[in-house]
């Protein structure tokens, strides 16, 4: 054993779970600890008097009072460079499938694994030459990680301006030294970045693009915009993990960080088995090219949850400073805040609502905070868009995590198990969710769509409003007491409902649909709304109209390939039956 | 041996032991009370100062002369092969008369995590002959799917049944049965073992008692014994386990009678705010493992206290397991058997477990259509109430008729009648026939013409005619 600096080796004074308490030990708070004799990662959460806190991220059984613990004096980081992509890690970026080689298919303890494969090797093609200044986060070079992903290695933000005094070109594993600055600092293919310290840049801008996702309830009512913040609270069964793998699937950014918090194992098992065999319909490259997943389920130790969506987030701010865009899905931050009340407990600090400690709301900004729009150190744009979903108990969205995140937050997709147990799916509830996002995003619809966008999707609003005060009434008196417009209205509503925001997630066609086809698609509804009231004019009766052949088809030309000649066949159809020739 | 005769207090199940060797936290404790009776506990926190202990068979009887003995071992369950066929009580120990059980090996009931990497997702579709279940919310062989019901209700029954029925097609293995049962009175425990010996299910289970006269500390340990002799059995033997842990309400509250015992900070109502997790370690360890044959499938049945499925116990559970199904005390009243209520049960994992192939090609979207069609009709009810059949349409009375069939042939069924998943479909096909067709938006065409009745019909008269013409 290499000798260690006096004080930064204790030994354990109590265990309590998670929770060990050690004395001896000369630490800062965060300091990364190896604990007992198997070397169990912890991190120090508390310092009072001679005692030091520690949460461990392992099981802590058989550990005793007297062993020992040791302070690696850094705190809890992540590595980051070429090899991230494809993988899957656990919450303190351990690889997976390196903990199945090492301890089979239950997972072990104390088990060290790098975030990256020392062995293997890289194609770097530097950008930077000698003599050239160096900056810090700024890019010296690149190297092809995936088909889809080219990795830009950064200069760690945390150097000194520099010159240049060497460069190697060539194949490297990531420990191997491809630049030289004259201030005698090796650059590698990778650095180290804590996960607790947001990585820095130059400016925040502002959110003007949307973040496409292919699925039309959020893109035409609910949009999220580029290094935004949306949460999805819902109670169990509403389709909370469906939407964050939908979006995760289709979501037009460069990179996906997925971080399965505390919950199932199979939903990451899931995401495993499919997103390889998925195209992504932008590149037409497998789906995995570009996500990087963080699983830690419920059974697998609470502290190392806590520090997931650390994980999770420094990763993606990493690819961010390259310049792409990254998206972010947290699944479930409910759960990761239960980790920090669980810890919060065991440290017995005073409580705040419902036993969550008095931190919370500021620990949920903070993170959302690290969501955004930003110039990079390396002078390009990138974002990092954060999705959260939330599992409010009982389905309650009073409660504490739901109420702190909506105040950050600025898209709210709220869902609805009303809608869930009808199998209208996504279950997300039109007239409860909202989106901030959509005066600044409404001049990139106009270029980029049409202009006609913003007029199509507040009439449908107000159809889908007016159809809510409606069915007050309806429910009062039977619907054969509304006046036959009222009627007609109710019609147009429904087909609003059942043909557009029912989506598919599981149909190969309908699990996706671009702009256009939302716009085509809205802008056909609207038209057969302008035909149903036309032959209300003319004098048909209700019944007349709503039962009209070719909707049947309409409502189907969604699922075809080729879903233009459907839908206008089926279109033509409608008009024919409705005002004859 | 460290033996201590250092109890300062005894509070509810715990005791607090002083001045110690250093104890490994997680560490088994035997306790030799005055009178030479024997108690085990486990280490629930560890420091130099104080020891706290968890008694598992409770503290009656413990005073400050009890020897404290640490073992130096975690707790474990002897396993081997020849557990199947035996009734062990909840901590592990034979109580049939039957011998004692000559471990293979013993094993730590705390299981590890399996590692996400090594999961294989369950996609092989279970027969329970329920069309409740294997129509509307159809279970996989690797699934955890809870049942949840309130007091009363026959919950133990349908468990019994899909046991006795589940099977998956083209295999002739039958599933072997752990049963836990967690502070359930003798009746319940009764009508299980019944069951068991009658259909000589026995021998292809292991029955785990905890009685409601059990110390309930034990409790903690039944559901983890019985996970462990399932880990035991599907990953050594390569069978296939179905595992039911009944009464899991009665578990958390053995979970917060400690909390509350060692002053912990209350979550909602009273339960530890690390019950989510304390629940996951349990169901988590459901699955298949890719590369292993054997699989374990659990069916955790828990009764929802005053039927409030927003309780914490059915929500955490809910959040966590792979689906549930809701028992309704509305069904129960009007005399259906199984009073499944289809609307809020839900099987997470069907998706990929149905459909050409697995079950038959129409199934999905006869899924969509019988449950659009059911929540429609459920809807309208409550308009009848306030208006009256008579204001209603043509077709809103299809539809409400159309409810109350689904619930009279469709859900309810014998509690001896075992379905095949054709005979499910088709009955479903019988009831969307009596709505108009051009309300079965959720159908394809071509399924219509399929399988829908009057296709059939035409069908069979088509080649009634061929027949008689050749």
């Amino acid at each position: 054993m290499e000798v260690k600096e006096a004080g930064l080796v204790g030994e354990i004074y109590r265990i309590s779970g998670p929770l060990v308490v050690a004395e001896g030990l000369k630490a800062r708070m965060y300091d990364l600890c190896k604990v007992g004799e198997e070397g169990l990662m912890g991190e120090v959460v508390g310092l009072v008097g001679e005692k030091v806190l520690i949460q461990v991220y392992e099981d802590t059984s058989g550990v005793k009072p007297g062993d020992r613990v040791e302070n690696t004096g850094m705190p809890l980081s992540v590595e980051l460079g070429p090899g991230l992509i494809r993988n899957i890690y656990d919450g303190v970026q351990r690889p997976l499938p390196v903990l199945k080689d090492v301890s089979g298919d239950f997972i072990g303890r104390g088990i060290e694994a790098p975030g990256l494969d020392r062995k293997a090797k890289w194609e770097f093609k530097p950008i930077v030459k000698k003599g050239d200044k160096i900056t810090p986060g700024e890019i010296i070079g690149t190297v092809q990680e995936t088909e889809v992903v080219e990795q830009k290695i950064l200069a760690p933000p945390n150097i000194k301006e520099s010159t240049v005094a060497e460069v190697y070109e060539g194949s490297f594993t990531v420990e191997d030294t491809v630049v030289v600055l004259e201030d005698g600092t090796e650059l590698k293919l990778y650095h180290k970045w804590p996960v607790r310290i947001p990585r820095p840049y130059v400016e925040k801008l502002p959110p003007v693009v949307p973040l496409i996702t292919g699925q039309r309830i959020l893109d035409t009512f609910f949009p999220v915009a580029k290094g935004g913040t949306a949460a999805i609270p819902g109670p169990f069964g509403s389709g909370k993990t469906v939407t964050q793998h939908q979006l995760a699937k289709w979501s037009d950014a460069q990179i996906i960080v997925y971080i399965g918090c505390g919950e199932r194992g199979n939903e990451m098992t899931e995401v495993l088995e499919e997103f390889p065999e998925l195209e992504d319909p932008r590149t037409g490259k497998p789906l995995m090219e570009r996500t990087v997943l963080v699983a830690n389920t419920s059974n697998m130790p609470v502290a190392a949850r806590e520090a997931s969506v650390y994980t999770g987030i420094t990763i993606a701010e990493y690819f961010r400073d390259m310049g792409y865009d990254v998206a972010i899905q947290a699944d479930s931050t409910s759960r990761w805040a239960e980790a920090m009340r669980e810890i919060s407990g065991r440290l017995e600090e005073m409580p705040g609502e419902e036993g969550y400690p008095a931190y919370l709301a500021s620990r949920l900004a903070e993170f959302y905070e690290r969501a955004g729009r930003v110039k990079t150190l390396a002078g390009n744009v990138g974002s990092v868009t954060v999705v959260g979903a939330v599992s409010p108990p009982g389905g309650d969205f009073s409660e504490p995590v739901t109420q702190n995140t909506l105040r950050i937050v600025k898209v709210f997709w709220a869902l609805d198990a009303k809608l869930a147990a009808r199998r209208h799916f996504p279950a997300i509830n039109w007239l409860q969710s909202y989106s901030l996002y959509i005066d600044t995003l409404r001049d990139w619809f106009t270029e980029n769509v049409s202009e006609e966008w913003d007029e199509l999707r507040k009439w449908a609003m107000e159809v889908l409003q007016e159809e809510a005060n409606l069915q007050e009434i309806v429910q009062l008196v039977g619907s054969d007491a509304l006046p036959e417009s009222q009627r007609l209205l109710l019609e147009v509503a429904r087909i609003i409902r059942e043909v557009y925001l029912v989506q598919y997630a599981y149909h190969p066609v309908d699990t996706y649909c671009s702009v256009e086809k939302q716009y085509d698609m809205l802008k056909a509804i609207k038209q057969i709304n302008d035909w149903f009231f036309k032959a209300l004019e003319a004098g048909k009766t209700i019944d007349e109209i709503t039962g009209v052949e070719g909707m049947e088809e309409f409502a189907r030309s969604k699922l075809e390939e080729d879903y233009k000649t459907a839908m206008n066949a089926a279109l033509e159809k409608i008009r024919k039956n409705l005002l004859g020739e | 041996m460290k033996e201590y005769k250092t109890i300062t207090q005894v509070a509810g199940p715990l005791v607090f032991v002083e001045k110690t060797e250093p104890v490994a936290y997680g560490e088994l404790v035997t306790l030799t009370l005055p009178d030479g009776s024997t108690r085990r506990g486990q280490v629930l926190d560890t420091s130099k100062d104080i020891v706290i202990v968890q008694v598992f068979e409770g503290t009656r009887g413990v005073d400050t002369t009890s020897t404290v003995r640490f073992t130096g071992d975690i707790v474990k369950l002897n396993c081997s092969k020849d557990m199947l066929g035996r009734i062990l009580s909840g901590s592990g120990d034979p109580i049939d008369g039957g011998p004692k059980i000559v471990p293979e090996e013993r094993r730590p009931i705390v299981g590890a995590a399996i590692n996400p990497y090594a999961r294989q997702y369950p996609r092989e579709f279970i027969q329970t002959g329920i069309s409740a279940i294997d129509g509307m919310n159809t279970l996989v062989r690797g699934q955890k799917l809870p049942i949840f019901s309130g007091s009363g209700l026959p919950h133990n029954d349908i468990a019994l049944q899909v046991a006795r029925q589940a099977k998956v097609l083209g295999e002739a293995e039958e599933f072997a049965v752990i049963f836990a049962a967690m502070g359930i009175t003798y009746e319940e425990a009764y009508q299980f073992m019944k069951e068991f010996e009658r259909t000589g299910a026995l021998e292809r289970a292991v029955v785990f008692l905890n009685l409601a006269n059990d110390p309930a500390i034990e409790r903690l340990l039944t559901p983890r014994m019985a996970l462990t002799a399932a880990e035991f059995l599907a990953y050594e033997y390569d069978l296939h386990i179905l595992v039911i842990l009944t009464d899991m309400t009665n578990y958390c509250e053995a979970l917060r009678e400690i909390s509350a015992a060692r002053e912990e900070v209350p979550g909602r109502r009273g339960y530890p705010g690390y019950m989510y997790t304390d629940l996951a370690t349990i169901y988590e360890r459901a699955g298949r493992i890719r590369g292993r044959k054997g699989t374990i499938t659990q069916m955790p049945i828990l009764t929802m206290p005053g039927d409030d499925i927003t309780h914490p116990i059915p929500d955490l559970t809910g959040y966590i397991t792979e689906g549930q199904i809701v028992l309704s005390r509305e069904l129960h009243a009007k005399g259906i058997y199984p009073p499944i209520n289809v609307l809020p049960s839900l099987s997470r994992l069907m998706k990929e477990g149905i459909g050409e192939g697995f079950t038959r090609d129409d199934h999905p979207q006869w899924n969509d259509q019988m449950y659009a069609a059911y929540a429609e009709g459920v809807d309208l009810r409550g308009l009848v109430a306030i208006v009256g059949e008579e204001a209603l349409s043509e077709r809103d009375r299809l539809f409400l008729k159309f409810a109350d069939e689904f619930e009279r042939r469709f859900v309810q069924q014998g509690r001896y009648e075992d379905r095949d998943i054709e005979q499910t479909l088709d009955l479903g096909w019988e009831l969307l026939a009596m709505l108009p067709e051009r309300e079965l938006t959720k159908v394809e065409r071509k399924f219509i013409e399929k399988y829908h009745p009057k296709y059939r019909k035409g069908q069979a008269k088509a080649e009634e005619a061929a027949e008689e013409a050749s």
